[in-house]
């Protein structure tokens, strides 16, 4: 089977069924019986349900979803901790499930490596010994595996507690030790279980920020489930939600937010503070006219703005770098007395941001003028689109922040 | 009243057949326990009794304390032991005892022993396999309750007098606690350290050798320290059978209505009690 290089993980039609008649199960399910009937009928539950889902190379794909989706039994899928009852888990084109004992060791010893919500560490073995666990099981030899799990336990900051045990840390540096344990094995995917859901919500959001800083150096494949949407939109390249065993919608936070695919989704991240997610790039019309600054003339500016039906527009010099806007009135003035020239009229004093800008970073550049924000290519400053303030505010104020509604107020006055 | 079912009877002939179509079994495991008894008690009775005295002090300390033996703390938890046993130890020797006190102390290893080479495998076989479990669990409840004495009749009977059915009826007695606290200690391993060495990868094997036996370890050795208990309190009981050592002394005691006898050997099986029990308790407690 060929498959494209970024993906790592496929997964295909998993299925997932507790319980003795899984077959029977199976069979309804398949003929679209109700969760409550298979349990009612055949006493079997069903954890996932179909799920099919890709994971590319050096991404956090996030599995998020509450209690009792299914969330921590797909996970374990991957690595066959959950032996799938159908469906096929393909790690970088090849089937795990088909795979044989030894096989699905050397999988688990030299391809995923994972992080627990309870840590699972080994409380009469020392941090190293911990770190080393991994390469302990698969023989590496003792002076090896150490090297690597100093290496390891430096990378997430714990240089010098090599000696202590478990029990004389935090949880948070506990966590370090899973999860310099599953870096120490340099698989090239972690699964990470709810890894920080123990953590108080301090040390968690230092954990969450440790990991993408680590992540930036190590380049993993990382599939990490939570059942904090926060901690989805902070942590995920991508995030797939799931409910009762099947998967809602999987997109970038921003997608999801903009565009939820079900009623579920929409009801859950209805709570989520979109000023820090929504990007400028969501919020911009795209393609607006532009004006040359060595082409176009004060009547030509005109034609344009009466045909577009506005007050001014965007203008890009020679190399089409966004330089600033013209207004209507000063382009006028301009035609009155005769210029050929849109330079005198132009005004480059005005704000852009790049894409990726959040509506909270672009909230303290709204001002009194009303212009809008121009996004722009962050290398050759071409211009994408046009944030006008009013969708800004729009945006910002469907949650009543009074710092936003102050802004507006000050905005009517001028 | 009339009897409906002769059940002894059944039972009797079973015990003959046994005995009759294995009695090549039976004169060779007599033959391997007494080989076993009469080394381990050469062994104990050739050792100088001040020598002896250091070795149980050494073991005792370190036992107790640890690494922290040459330290102050060590020496002040390890300190009330050590008097213990120096008084104890000395006073049975001078009450004349310590050969009997020997005899005794090899009857305790060796069945002890046996009850955990049988015991510990029994423990993980019914932790990890709930059908063996359902059949283990019974049998222990039988060999506990069933009173000592009646293990006794066909212990005889297979091995005559002696060590051996002594220490058979023992090992009996003192089995079920090292496999039901090996099963206790491997089933309460947490269920999320076992995970991650499956999914790190670990064999069966590697997850029963570095992760459970070592997490039920306390467990386990508290086995170990019952089923000691319980052999040192079955040597009287093995003493009717012709085992020799203190717990005859207590018998000839009983029988001669001799207090003062009965009181000195009785104070010795004490001693020798609280000393191997702090010994395997301490052992147990670690960490």
């Amino acid at each position: 089977m060929i498959e494209s290089n970024s993906v790592k993980l496929r997964v295909e039609d998993l299925t997932l069924i507790f319980g003795k008649r899984k077959k029977e199960a199976l069979e309804m399910l398949m003929q679209g019986a109700s969760k409550a009937k298979i349990l009612e009928q055949t006493k079997c539950a069903v954890g996932i349900n179909r799920a099919s889902f890709e994971v590319y190379e050096g991404e956090i794909f996030v599995v998020m979803g509450l209690s009792g989706s299914g969330k921590s039994s797909l996970i374990r899928c991957l690595n066959r901790l959950n032996e799938p009852t159908s469906g096929k888990v393909f790690f970088k084109g090849e089937d795990i499930t088909g795979e044989s004992n030894n096989e699905l060791l050397h999988t688990r010893r030299f391809e995923m490596s994972m992080v627990f919500q309870k840590f699972g560490l080994l409380p009469h073995k020392t941090i190293l010994e911990n770190a080393a666990f991994g390469l302990e099981i698969r023989g590496d030899d003792k002076i090896e595996r150490e090297k690597k799990a100093l290496d390891a336990l430096e990378t997430v900051g714990l240089k010098g507690y090599e000696d202590l045990y478990p029990s004389a840390m935090s949880g948070g540096m506990q966590q370090r030790v899973g999860l310099a344990r599953a870096l120490a094995n340099d698989t090239e995917v972690l699964l990470m279980d709810e890894a920080f859901s123990a953590l108080d919500p301090l040390i968690k959001s230092d954990m969450q920020d440790e990991l993408l800083q680590i992540q930036k150096k190590v380049q993993k494949t990382i599939v990490f489930i939570t059942h904090d949407l926060d901690e989805a939109i902070k942590l995920g390249d991508r995030i797939m939600i799931m409910k009762d065993g099947i998967i809602e919608q999987i997109g970038t936070a921003e997608e999801i937010l903009t565009n939820p695919a079900s009623d579920y989704v929409s009801a859950f991240v209805e709570k989520v503070d979109r000023k820090t997610i929504i990007t400028a790039e969501s919020l911009m019309f795209t393609k607006p006219s532009i004006l040359r600054l060595d082409k176009d003339g004060p009547m030509r500016a005109i034609r344009k703005m009466r045909e577009q039906g506005v007050k001014f527009l965007p203008v890009e010099d020679e190399q089409r770098a966004f330089v600033g806007y013209v207004w209507l009135r000063d382009v006028l003035d301009l035609a009155d007395n005769k210029e050929k020239s849109l330079d005198k009229a132009l005004k480059t004093e005005v704000p852009s941001v790049y894409k990726e800008y959040t509506v909270e970073e672009m909230l303290p550049l709204i001002s009194g003028n009303n212009y809008p924000l121009a996004v722009v290519e962050k290398d050759n400053g071409r211009l994408l689109g046009l944030v006008t303030q009013t969708s800004l505010i729009i945006e910002a104020t469907r949650f009543g922040d009074e710092e936003v509604k102050h802004l507006i107020r000050k905005a009517n006055d001028i | 009243m009339e009897r409906i079912i002769d059940l002894g009877k059944y039972i009797e002939i079973g015990i003959n057949a046994l005995e009759e179509n294995f009695s090549f079994l039976w004169s060779a495991m007599d033959e391997g326990i007494t080989w076993i008894v009469d080394s381990i008690n050469s062994l104990l009775l050739g050792t100088p009794f001040i020598v002896f005295l250091i070795i149980v002090i050494l073991l005792a300390y370190y036992a107790k304390t640890g690494n922290k033996m040459f330290k102050k703390e060590g020496i002040k938890e390890g300190i009330g032991l050590v008097l213990f046993i120096v008084i104890g130890l000395s006073l049975i020797y001078a009450m004349g005892y310590w050969e009997d006190a020997m005899h005794t102390t090899t009857l305790v290893l060796v069945s002890t022993f046996i009850a955990l080479v049988l015991g510990i495998p029994l423990g993980i076989l019914s932790a990890k396999n709930k059908t063996a479990d359902v059949i283990i669990k019974p049998i222990l409840d039988f060999m506990q309750t069933m009173p000592a004495f009646v293990y006794l009749i066909p212990a005889i009977f297979f091995f005559s007098v002696g060590n051996t059915p002594g220490i058979v009826a023992t090992v009996i007695f003192s089995l079920p606690p090292a496999v039901r606290l090996t099963s206790l200690g491997i089933k309460n391993v947490p269920e999320d350290v076992v995970e991650a060495g499956r999914a790190y990868g670990a064999t069966g094997k590697q997850i029963l050798r570095k992760i459970e036996l070592p997490l039920a370890m306390p467990t386990i050795l508290t086995g170990v320290n019952q089923a000691i208990l319980l052999a040192l309190s079955m040597v009287v009981i093995a003493s009717m059978v012709g085992a020799k050592g203190l717990g005859s002394i207590v018998y000839q005691g009983i029988q001669q209505n001799d207090v003062a006898k009965g009181f000195e050997s009785g104070l010795g099986i004490v001693i020798l009690a609280i000393i191997l029990d702090r010994i395997t308790q301490s052992f147990a407690n670690r960490r």
